[in-house]
């Protein structure tokens, strides 16, 4: 069985070519594109599990050692040889699951969703190539391939996010997005060529059993330029600009590929290469700092946003901070349990806020929106238990995966009370105005016109089935992941541990083993140890619970505090609100740098000065020759002259 | 007789003669006197070989000069053919006028 | 070897030639005729190449299909022509393209189309001659016939500035070439010297051993022979021009095969002659490399012709191959050799659309257009594949060049292989901002909202292309096993002949990546 893993991208490919060769040009009829889209995804899907029971029952020690599947050759140059595989380990079939699992009920909404645009065949037949994308990144068995599925998501994800593209915005979030991915791309490149430099091999197997042999300071060039890679991908800070502008494309797509999937690349990518990255910790360190940074910064930005898609970019944004916090304190798989958790429930977050602007009649802004719960509940029901799921409420799978990820940042020995401190904090905020959200946009007065008001109606059912089924994952599925403290058993943890190792305590010297106060322990031991667990586990409650209150507070019961608050603060206000202009700064220093510098090369330079110069050559012959042919004077005396005075010199040269 | 003169007084003449039909090449203006001038120096160059060859004792100068003068006579024909048709065309057969190949 | 038993080189490099002279014959007024003669001549020509791929013997690294007849003996001119794995693939390319090309120029082409379509076939037999030439003087023979078919298809079917482009490309790689044929002269008489065999043989010059000194002066003429005709920076300018006159099928062709010459010229000529030189001339060599690659892309970007915007990321592409050839690997000079035939492919396909816009609105400025894919969707599919070859996405054939070379020169030097990588940003951004202001956003323009979409003979032009982009993106093995031992035995050659001068310092390591001790004894002896 597992040697079909194959299969599980393969069906989403032959989609594609079905949908996106023959379908679209002959104008097939909707309801086959959707069958054939939404089946190829359901046979990927049930593949995978297949393949997870097959895994299941090896012996723990045997999952992380099953042969690679190679279909041929690739790329055979000198030493190098690269080939199409695939592995399979706990790792890869749980991203396979969560990437093909999600994709299923994200198809299955689309049809619903997606059902009057003229473009629906050209839609699903992107998202299949989409899922075929992203599972050979996660279904790899060498950096190539996976190369080839990470440059191949951002491709779908320009031609998806751009798939309005008669409009300006989108076609230029597109470009955005695709420009900032290849500007991380070009790191991983980059950590590719020194991986195969020194060690003459690009296959995992390969590489990370002899990656004891390099020296610290290639691992960590290695490990930050594949970082580099990650937060292009991952929307972390620097590259994380164009996340929010990829709102423009519909949104299922920015369920599937901006919060399920596709940006959880990175933290895979990290995930996969802990055998690396445990051998670099100052790389570790600064993973967990930008995690962190990333995850209050675009907290503090989702705080301020009226349009409800882009609180949720900056959400996602967020929470992919914490999954980059988690593998950076050596938590693998505590981050790959998040992007579980997240997928569901920002999924779900996703396309419940599709299922409100269907509601809505395509109204974004929150500001017009209100009072709605009672007349699209299960919308309503399913968007309230994803909120409390991020939110982080004891019970839902967030709680879980984002208790681990905080206990790990204070506890582990790559750990420090900062990033837990900051980790909390954000997690505040998420609480905050993750019901900020809820609240505005499901409550209160209805804002919106009259028009507006007579069509607000429940989605049909095959958008709100993906929505029931993702909301009750979002909250049974962190039960595979109870602590110990708790008196539960991490199965999640257990069943990658094959792959990713045990305890991060493992790991050597870490970079913050002299910065750590005094009372942080440096494992996770009974007594002192457990306590402090229970106290910090029970202090991120209390932070999401004020953060909750707050939003009650602010946007239920004193409704015009929030704009006098924002007129006191306003100077603070117009900052966050514009996003620390980070946008307008990149613009002023790279792009528009970039295009005066092009346009100075062709203009001054290549014109001016090399151009001018062919040209003067070309001159220079011109006047030569005008000057020359005045010998020509058409005097037969002076030729004779000519030839007189050259007999004489040629007679004195012989003579002498 | 031609013996008791040293050839070298017959090198020299010679070579006035070439001389000022050199310089009469180059300095008259008259397409006629010019070649006046150019037989002068066939005639010079005649004197020359026939010096040396007497000198040397062999015939080849004395066979050379009946070639020289076949050319000075053939030269002499077909030039004053084209200077009759030159007058015809431009009305004059100073050589300094006759220069439209030029720059 | 010749397995074929005729001399099927000669054929494959003459047919052209022949069927232009069958075409003088034909009246000038039936121009239908004359395009269908010359499309069925090019399709007969593919066919005859294909039996150099079907029968080339992939365990042979020296040249095959070699024919040897003398021709000027007292000069020691020989006519000697074979090929090998790198001139396998640029032949077949070069029959391919001009298919295309033929094909793309239907409707292009309105005046004198017999003599047209006759330059194009002597053209095609120049192109193949160079390839195929394994004597100097021959070489140089078909070098400067290539020159003169497209200086006329550029100066009389082309644009307003026709006669400037013309004679600038005619005299600037002219110039160049004049300097190339002094050190041939040079090489000439030096080996004659030096062995007693007066040769322009290239087998034979190979093995001649010349005062360092004058090796680098020859080099040096050679090296700018061709490094103006690739183009490398800074004697690129020739290229914009040339192109932006140039009719479609003239750039096509220009852009796919008349450029490869120089990097052809490179790896066949002036590396293999003077190893030691071009050893030494690396450092020079991948900066301008690289300054075309970096140069070119920025340049490229702010260009408001889009003919122009091809013309400059050709520059840059070419930086590419000439950065991957010197960096003197397996992987760098493998990635150098296909990144030429998927130059060929992508940048010829990007002519050929750019092409077929301006049949229909006669203006190639990108703020003419705007919002052409909801007008012409076939048309927007086709450029997006091929604008996605061209900036390397994994998958399509520019990825494995672009990838062989960025390693190999990694490989052989980090701070080129980082720079280097830059290229790929550069050409994501020039090339979709490009896309962008052309397809996508509204109909900007009244005169745009009326176009037709391909018909079916603009859709076979591109079908083809695409296929090649797909197939060299996904199975590049297919290619790789033909031009593999060439490759190696290139390396090693060039290498063993640089050691001889200059020794490896002592404990470094062997010299090849070979994958197998045995390599050397499938190198067979290249005589017929």
């Amino acid at each position: 069985m597992i040697e079909l893993v194959w299969l599980i991208p393969l069906f989403p490919a032959i989609g594609f070519l079905f949908n996106g060769l023959i379908a679209r040009w002959v104008n097939l009829d909707k309801r086959i594109v959707s069958w054939v889209a939404c089946s190829a995804l359901g046979l990927s899907f049930l593949f995978s599990i297949l393949i997870f029971f097959s895994l299941v029952q090896l012996a723990p020690e045997a999952r992380a050692a099953v042969p690679d599947k190679v279909l041929f050759d690739w790329i055979v140059s000198g030493d190098l040889k690269t080939v199409i595989g695939y592995k399979v380990d706990p790792l890869s079939i749980i991203m396979a699951l969560v990437v093909s699992g999600v994709s299923f009920f994200i198809h299955i909404y689309s049809v619903g969703y997606m059902h009057d645009d003229p473009g629906y065949t050209r839609y699903f037949s992107f998202l299949n190539l989409f899922v075929f994308m992203m599972l050979t990144l996660v279904l790899a068995n060498n950096f190539l391939l996976m190369f080839v599925g990470w440059e191949g998501v951002g491709l779908c994800s320009y031609l998806l996010i751009g798939f309005w593209f008669e409009r300006d915005a989108p076609a230029n979030a597109g470009k955005k997005a695709f420009v900032v991915n290849r500007i991380g791309d070009f790191g991983f490149l980059l950590a590719i060529f020194l991986i195969f430099a020194q060690l003459g091999t690009l296959e995992f197997n390969g590489v990370f059993a002899g990656a004891h042999s390099l020296d610290a300071v290639t691992v960590t060039i290695i490990t930050l330029l594949l970082f580099v890679g990650a937060t292009g991908k991952s929307a972390q800070i620097p590259l994380y600009v164009w996340l929010p502008d990829a709102m423009e494309g519909p949104t299922p797509v920015s369920s599937l590929i901006h919060a399920a999937t596709m940006v959880t690349s990175g933290v895979y990518m990290i995930a996969r290469c802990h055998v690396l990255y445990s051998m670099a910790p100052v790389s570790m360190a600064v993973v967990a700092i930008v995690g962190a940074a990333t995850a209050i910064y675009a907290a503090s930005m989702g705080l301020l946003q009226f349009d409800i898609k882009r609180v949720l970019a900056y959400s996602t944004i967020s929470q992919l901070g914490y999954m980059f916090l988690a593998v950076g304190v050596g938590a693998f798989s505590a981050g790959i349990f998040h992007l579980m958790t997240h997928a569901f429930f920002k999924g779900l977050l996703f396309l419940g806020a599709g299922s409100v602007m269907h509601a809505m009649s395509g109204e974004l802004d929150m500001r017009k929106m209100g009072g709605i719960w009672k007349r699209a509940p299960i919308t309503f029901w399913t968007f309230f238990v994803a909120t409390l799921a991020i939110a982080g409420i004891p019970g839902f799978s967030g709680f879980f995966s984002k208790d681990e990820i905080l206990w790990q940042a204070f506890d582990s020995a790559h750990g420090h009370v900062l990033l837990w401190l900051v980790g909390a904090a954000a997690a505040g905020m998420t609480a905050f105005y993750m019901f900020r959200l809820l609240f505005v946009t499901f409550f209160g007065r209805c804002r919106a016109s009259e028009e507006v008001k007579k069509h607000i109606h429940e989605s049909p059912p095959i958008m709100t089935i993906p929505l029931i089924i993702l909301a009750t994952l979002s909250l049974i599925g962190g039960y595979v992941g109870i602590p110990h403290v708790l008196g539960g058993r991490n199965f999640f943890h257990e069943f990658l541990a094959p792959v990713l190792g045990g305890h991060p305590q493992e790991a050597g010297h870490t970079a913050f083993s002299l910065v750590r106060p005094a009372f942080a322990s440096g494992g996770a031991t009974v007594g002192s140890g457990v306590n402090m667990e229970l106290l910090l586990m029970g202090v991120s409650v209390a932070i999401a619970v004020m953060g909750i209150s707050i939003a009650l507070y602010l946007y239920i019961w004193k409704t015009e505090l929030p704009k006098r608050l924002g007129e006191r603060f306003k100077t603070l206000y117009t900052v966050v609100f514009n996003k620390y202009y980070v946008d307008e700064i990149y613009e002023a220093c790279f792009v528009n740098s970039t295009k005066r510098l092009g346009t100075f090369l062709w203009q001054r330079f290549d014109d001016g000065v090399i151009d001018r110069g062919v040209n003067l050559v070309a001159r220079l012959m011109l006047w030569l020759g005008g000057v020359l042919r005045r010998i020509q004077t058409g005097r037969v005396q002076g030729y004779a002259t000519g030839i007189i005075l050259g007999a004489v010199i040629i007679i004195l040269f012989l003579i002498r | 007789m031609l013996s008791s003169v040293p050839p070298i007084y017959f090198l020299i003449v010679s070579a006035v003669i070439f001389a000022i039909g050199a310089v009469g090449v180059l300095i008259r203006r008259n397409a006629i006197i010019v070649f006046m001038c150019i037989e002068m120096m066939f005639s010079a160059v005649n004197l020359t070989l026939i010096t040396t060859s007497h000198h040397l004792n062999s015939l080849d100068g004395v066979l050379m000069v009946f070639f020289v003068m076949t050319v000075a006579a053939a030269e002499a024909a077909v030039g004053l053919a084209i200077f009759v048709l030159l007058f015809r065309g431009r009305g004059t057969i100073k050589v300094d006028e006759i220069n439209l190949l030029k720059w | 070897m010749n397995p074929v038993g005729f001399p099927i080189l000669t054929a494959v490099t003459f047919l052209p030639l022949v069927g232009a002279i069958a075409l003088l014959f034909i009246p000038r007024v039936q121009e239908e005729f004359l395009k269908r003669a010359a499309l069925a001549i090019s399709l007969v020509e593919f066919a005859v190449s294909l039996p150099l791929f079907i029968f080339f013997d992939e365990g042979v690294a020296g040249m095959q299909f070699v024919e040897r007849v003398p021709w000027i003996p007292e000069w020691g001119v020989h006519y000697v022509v074979g090929i090998d794995g790198i001139s396998l693939f640029l032949i077949l390319l070069t029959t391919f393209l001009t298919v295309l090309c033929i094909l793309s120029s239907w409707r292009a082409v309105e005046r004198m189309v017999k003599e047209y379509m006759i330059a194009f076939l002597i053209l095609e037999t120049g192109m193949i001659g160079v390839l195929g030439a394994l004597d100097l003087v021959l070489f140089y023979v078909f070098w400067e016939i290539t020159l003169i078919p497209m200086y006329l298809i550029i100066g009389i079917w082309g644009g307003p500035r026709r006669i400037y482009a013309a004679v600038k490309f005619f005299l600037y790689t002219m110039a160049g070439s004049v300097l190339m044929l002094v050190a041939i002269l040079a090489l000439y008489f030096l080996n004659g010297k030096a062995t007693g065999e007066y040769t322009f043989d290239l087998l034979k010059l190979y093995q001649a051993s010349l005062p360092i000194k004058t090796q680098y002066l020859m080099f040096a003429a050679f090296a700018v022979a061709f490094a103006i005709k690739v183009p490398m920076f800074p004697f690129h300018t020739w290229l914009p021009d040339a192109h932006v006159e140039a009719p479609t099928a003239g750039s096509v062709i220009l852009a796919g095969i008349l450029l490869k010459l120089g990097t052809y010229g490179f790896i066949r000529f002036a590396v293999p002659l003077f190893p030691v030189a071009a050893f030494k001339a690396i450092p020079i060599i991948s900066v301008l490399a690289l300054i075309g690659i970096i140069y070119g892309a920025l340049v490229s970007m702010m260009q408001a012709d889009l003919k122009k915007l091809v013309a400059f990321s050709s520059v840059s592409h070419l930086g590419f191959v000439m950065l991957g050839m010197f960096a003197f690997n397996a992987q760098g000079v493998q990635g150098s050799v296909y990144q030429m035939l998927n130059h060929g492919v992508s940048t010829g396909a990007l002519f050929l659309i750019v092409g077929m816009i301006y049949e229909r609105r006669h203006t190639r400025m990108i703020a003419d257009f705007g919002g052409l894919a909801k007008v012409m969707p076939v048309f927007a599919t086709f450029f997006m594949v091929v604008t996605l070859s061209s900036i390397a996405l994994p998958g399509t054939n520019g990825f494995v060049g672009e990838f062989l070379i960025l390693l190999g020169t990694f490989k052989a030097n980090p701070v080129y292989g980082v720079f280097g990588a830059t290229g790929v940003i550069l050409a994501a951004v020039y090339m979709l901002w490009m896309f962008q202001r052309v397809m996508f956003g509204a109909v900007t323009h009244k005169e745009n909202r009326q176009l037709k979409d391909l018909n079916l003979r603009e859709i076979v032009t591109l079908i083809p292309i695409v296929v090649m982009i797909v197939w060299m993106g996904v199975y590049p093995k297919f290619f790789f096993k033909k031009m593999e031992l060439s490759v190696q035995h290139f390396l090693y050659d060039i290498k063993a002949r640089y050691e001889v001068v200059v020794p490896p310092p002592p404990g470094a390591e062997p010299p090849l990546d070979r994958k197998d001790e045995g390599a050397d004894q499938k190198l067979v002896n290249t005589k017929e």
